[in-house]
């Protein structure tokens, strides 16, 4: 079944045998190196790495704020798809363009941006500040960088289906007398609701380990506004290399799952509207 | 997790198609309330920050600007982060490639295995990206002494900067030509080869030349990524300045220094890159859809 | 050239494409490989060409062993179901291309390269698109073109997966007629894949009809058309009216009824099916008639030179569905016969063919 010779087309030994050292070495067995160090801790150690209140905040934070922002770019980022898709107006194929931003836009620099922006003498930290809304150095602040990145997930995932979405469904609707509130209750978003929801799932992973924007404006103060990725970092500065590592493998652990439910999820996408993300 | 960046994608207009149907045509006030308030959410968490960048940059006039762009310490580090991404992307592009022939022309078990092994390095932390190079290349990592018995150094040096920018980026290019690839199948290449083309004329003339705007696509933001890497770069880098330093690391010393006007120059030039990245992209996606020229008879 | 095939096996996973099949495919002829879907002969196709290899057995090209040679050695002109021109080429260069991909010192020169092509744009009749693409042409175009491409190689043996099978019915007919004209200009030895009886009775010399990966019968459109070899071969080729039953004595026994047949070697009590194509099947007005299987008339049709008349199996339905038949008389025969809608009449073939009742190929008519 693998005689190379039996193929018509050259080159399958040697971009297999290519890719699966490369993959390797790069990829896997780097790795697997966490995996390997955990190992070697006693279970003691491990929950008092794993488990420490500092940590334990630091999750709350993580995965709390990640869900929000994931939630927040559901919303905004379906009602971005549907005007991108369904209406025309100036300056739309600019909006469109923009809003890959984040994905091209290094984190660093989405950090100090949002620090300026949202800090209390920034354009719309000043705003919020007579409100008595403090968003920079803190939890909220801490959200809204992650809004940033997680933003165009849901609008990349949602556009396609929406643009793909024949006109005859929202016309049978029409027909058999159902308003256009209705129709898009009843027909449409039940078809993109899967793509919404593989949106939300990649806003979601991605904002869990997300690093760069986020220590600028967080403030970075523990048990309050420090994050999981931050804990590791802050563990390798003071050389507890064991204690960094078991924080990373909970994290990749987590990473796996989420990986595994978006491949569920884009395979449900792709069996309900017939197209693959 | 930037798999959706990285769907290659056709978007041809159709929103004027939908305003013109009666049966999908909103009324004008659902119309201007959706387009209002995706305009202020949109302006609010990405128009600002981008504006927010160059305005700050300039705060202190232009002289300031450009002599924190041509500081030792700023060159250095934007040679660096050349450097880094002039490595990263060929490797990664020859992988992609590669990884794409074996997983589009041929059958083999575990395939879909490896598209998601592929995809990994996308789900896992910057931070846990990096610190996977200090455990197998630090001091106290599996081949740190043997390294430091060789005077080698990988970890907080040049090489586990652009190892760490490797891991980040390792699957774009991939991942834009293995859907694509799959989805031409084999036949333009077994109709070459039965019409005498050896393996690599099929290869040139026929499998690139089919699939170079994903080809292109995938290196335009395999290249933004590694340029702007933070996280995994800031774990490997040790952060020496005028040595170790990329630019989105020296924006992070500068900012800390509270040399802002300084850092947000040295973003702004990342900001700048971003924005080429955007228009190239569009331009890839625009063309790679483009139909030929003259109409389609069948 | 003649092709032969020895003794060709090929199995995917668990799945046997190809069981054994030997052939030889005279020089100069026009084949058709028919057959249902999935009975393997896009798979042989595939593997005379060598895009495929197969597990045992050998290919013969013009009397040299080719089992182990690569495609490109095997000087075959293959042209595929969905074209596979090259969509980033014009079709100029879809045909130059084989050309243009020789050795420097085999590659013809350009002024040559270009003549070619231009005289095969004129074979194919497309001279005016030379400068198009493949998403610009139409279905009929695009294969035209394929073909053109796979004849600039100067092929000894031409092989097309299933030509026609993209398009739709008209352009399917032209092409047809189109192919038959230009393989008797070129005389090149051809091999094509349908599923599509009326196709492979038009266009070929000799039919090879190909049934769950073996060879069920080998001939001239006339043979296996008039003289199908097994029930697999009568059945899938033209309509038929099938009865299913028993043999006793020179009859065969279907339900209760009997059916007179001529010869054949049977014994008593052997479940058959014996077949009977619509114009060698005769109705007896009279129900009480001795010979042959009750039926009632559903529906008479055509008022010329030939009626055709459907009807419903009388008896119970099998496997909930009643059998349906079809017979052609002369037109004035309906009215010496007085038939009408609804009536119980009896159906009896003039010359049936039976056969055992299994996937068996035993033939006796």
């Amino acid at each position: 079944m693998f005689g190379v010779n039996k193929r018509v087309l050259p080159g399958f030994g040697l971009s297999l045998g290519f890719t699966l050292v490369y993959l390797s070495l790069i990829v896997l067995i780097p790795l697997s190196a966490v995996f390997l160090k955990t190992s070697t801790m006693s279970w003691d150690e491990l929950v008092s790495a794993v488990a420490a209140p500092r940590v334990v905040a630091s999750y709350k934070l993580t995965f709390g704020a990640s869900f929000l922002a994931a939630a927040i770019n559901a919303v905004f980022g379906l009602l971005l798809a549907w005007g991108l898709t369904r209406y025309t107006f100036p300056g739309r194929k600019i909006v469109d363009a923009l809003i890959d931003l984040p994905f091209a836009l290094p984190t660093a620099v989405a950090g100090i941006a949002l620090t300026a922006i949202y800090a209390k003498n920034g354009w719309i930290g000043a705003l919020l500040e007579p409100l008595g809304i403090k968003i920079a150095f803190g939890p909220p602040g801490v959200l809204v960088a992650l809004t940033f990145i997680g933003l165009p997930f849901v609008v990349r995932t949602v556009q396609p289906v929406l643009e793909d979405l024949e006109t005859e469904y929202e016309e049978a609707a029409a027909s058999l007398g159902a308003t256009r509130w209705q129709a898009f209750q009843r027909v449409v978003f039940p078809t993109l609701f899967p793509a919404l929801l593989t949106g939300f799932a990649l806003a979601f992973a991605r904002a869990v380990g997300e690093y760069g924007s986020v220590i600028f404006i967080a403030g970075n103060i523990p048990m309050v506004s420090e994050i999981t990725p931050l804990i590791i970092i802050t563990k390798l500065e003071q050389f507890d290399y064991k204690g960094a590592t078991a924080v990373a493998s909970v994290m990749l652990v987590i990473s796996f799952l989420l990986l595994l439910v978006i491949n569920g999820l884009q395979a449900w996408t792709a069996r309900r509207t017939g197209r693959a993300i | 997790m930037a798999t959706v960046a990285a769907t290659f994608d056709a978007r041809s207009d159709t929103a004027s198609k939908f305003e013109a149907n009666p049966a999908t045509r909103d009324s004008a006030w659902v119309k201007y309330l959706v387009i209002g308030v995706g305009l202020t959410y949109f302006t609010i968490f990405l128009l600002l920050p981008l504006i927010a960048v160059f305005v700050e940059a300039f705060r202190k006039g232009a002289g300031t600007y450009f002599a924190a762009l041509v500081e030792p310490d700023a060159l250095s580090a934007i040679r660096l982060t050349i450097l880094a991404a002039a490595i990263s992307v060929p490797l990664n592009l020859v992988f992609g490639v590669s990884a794409a022939w074996a997983i589009a022309k041929f059958q083999f078990p575990g395939k879909n295995f490896l598209i998601t092994l592929i995809d990994l390095p996308f789900s896992v932390s910057p931070v846990v990206a990096g610190l996977i190079y200090v455990l197998v290349f630090g001091l106290q990592g599996w081949f740190g002494p043997w390294l430091n018995e060789h005077d080698i150094k990988v970890i907080f040096a040049v090489p586990g900067i652009v190892l760490a920018t490797i891991f980040v980026t390792f699957p774009f290019i991939a991942r834009e030509l293995i859907p694509l690839m799959q989805a031409q199948g084999r036949d333009e290449e077994e109709a070459a080869i039965s019409l005498g083309a050896s393996g690599l004329q099929t290869f040139w003339r026929v499998t690139i030349p089919n699939v170079k705007w994903a080809l292109l696509y995938g290196v335009i933001l395999c290249n933004a990524r590694a340029m702007g890497e933070f996280g995994a770069v800031s774990v490997v880098s040790g952060h020496i300045r005028g040595e170790t330093n990329t630019m989105p690391l020296h924006v992070e010393i500068l900012y800390n220094e509270y040399q802002f006007a300084a850092a947000f120059a040295v973003a702004s030039l990342l900001a700048l890159l971003a924005l080429v990245t955007l228009v190239l992209k569009t331009y890839v996606e625009w063309r790679s859809h483009r139909p030929v020229a003259g109409e389609q008879v069948s | 050239m003649s092709i032969e095939v020895i003794g060709i096996s090929k199995t995917f996973g668990t799945f046997k494409a190809l069981n054994n099949v030997s052939l030889n495919f005279p020089d100069g002829e026009l084949v058709a490989l028919l057959g249902p879907s999935g009975c393997g002969k896009t798979t042989l196709l595939r593997v005379i060409a060598g895009l495929e290899h197969a597990d045992t057995g050998r290919i013969v090209l013009d009397g040299a062993d080719a089992t182990d040679k690569d495609v490109r050695q095997r000087r075959v002109g293959f042209v595929f179901q969905h074209y596979a021109l090259f969509r980033h080429m014009t079709v100029f260069e879809n045909i130059a291309f084989g050309l243009r991909v020789r050795p420097r010192r085999e590659r013809p020169s350009e002024k040559d390269i270009r003549a070619k092509v231009n005289r095969l744009l004129d074979l194919v009749q497309l001279g005016w698109v030379a400068n198009r693409f493949p998403s610009q042409l139409s279905g009929g175009q695009r294969q035209r073109i394929a073909l053109a491409r796979a004849l600039a190689v100067e092929p000894r043996v031409l092989l097309l997966d299933e030509p026609f099978g993209a398009l739709d019915a008209k352009v399917r007919k032209e092409l047809r007629r189109w192919l038959r004209t230009l393989h008797d200009e070129l005389h090149i030895s051809s091999i094509f894949v349908t599923h599509d009886q009326e196709e492979a009775l038009e266009v070929s010399d000799r039919i090879v009809l190909v049934n769950k990966g073996q060879v069920e019968q080998i001939g001239t459109p006339k043979e296996i058309y008039e003289q199908p070899a097994t029930a697999f071969a009568y059945s899938f080729i033209g309509s038929v009216n099938e009865f299913r039953g028993r043999v006793d004595g020179d009859f065969v026994r279907v339900g209760d009824e009997k059916l007179r047949f001529q010869t054949g070697t049977f014994k008593n009590g052997q479940e058959v099916v014996a077949f009977s194509r619509p114009h060698d099947t005769e109705i007896v007005a009279n129900p009480q008639s001795e010979d042959g299987v009750s039926a009632s008339i559903k529906r008479i049709l055509g008022t010329g030179a030939v009626a055709r008349v459907e009807l419903v199996a009388n008896g119970e339905a099998r496997e909930g569905r009643k059998e349906f038949f079809e017979v052609e008389i002369p037109g004035s025969d309906v009215q010496s016969l007085g038939l009408s809608t609804g009536q119980h009449v009896k159906l009896r073939g003039r010359r049936l063919s039976v056969f055992a009742d299994q996937n068996g190929t035993q033939a006796a008519s």
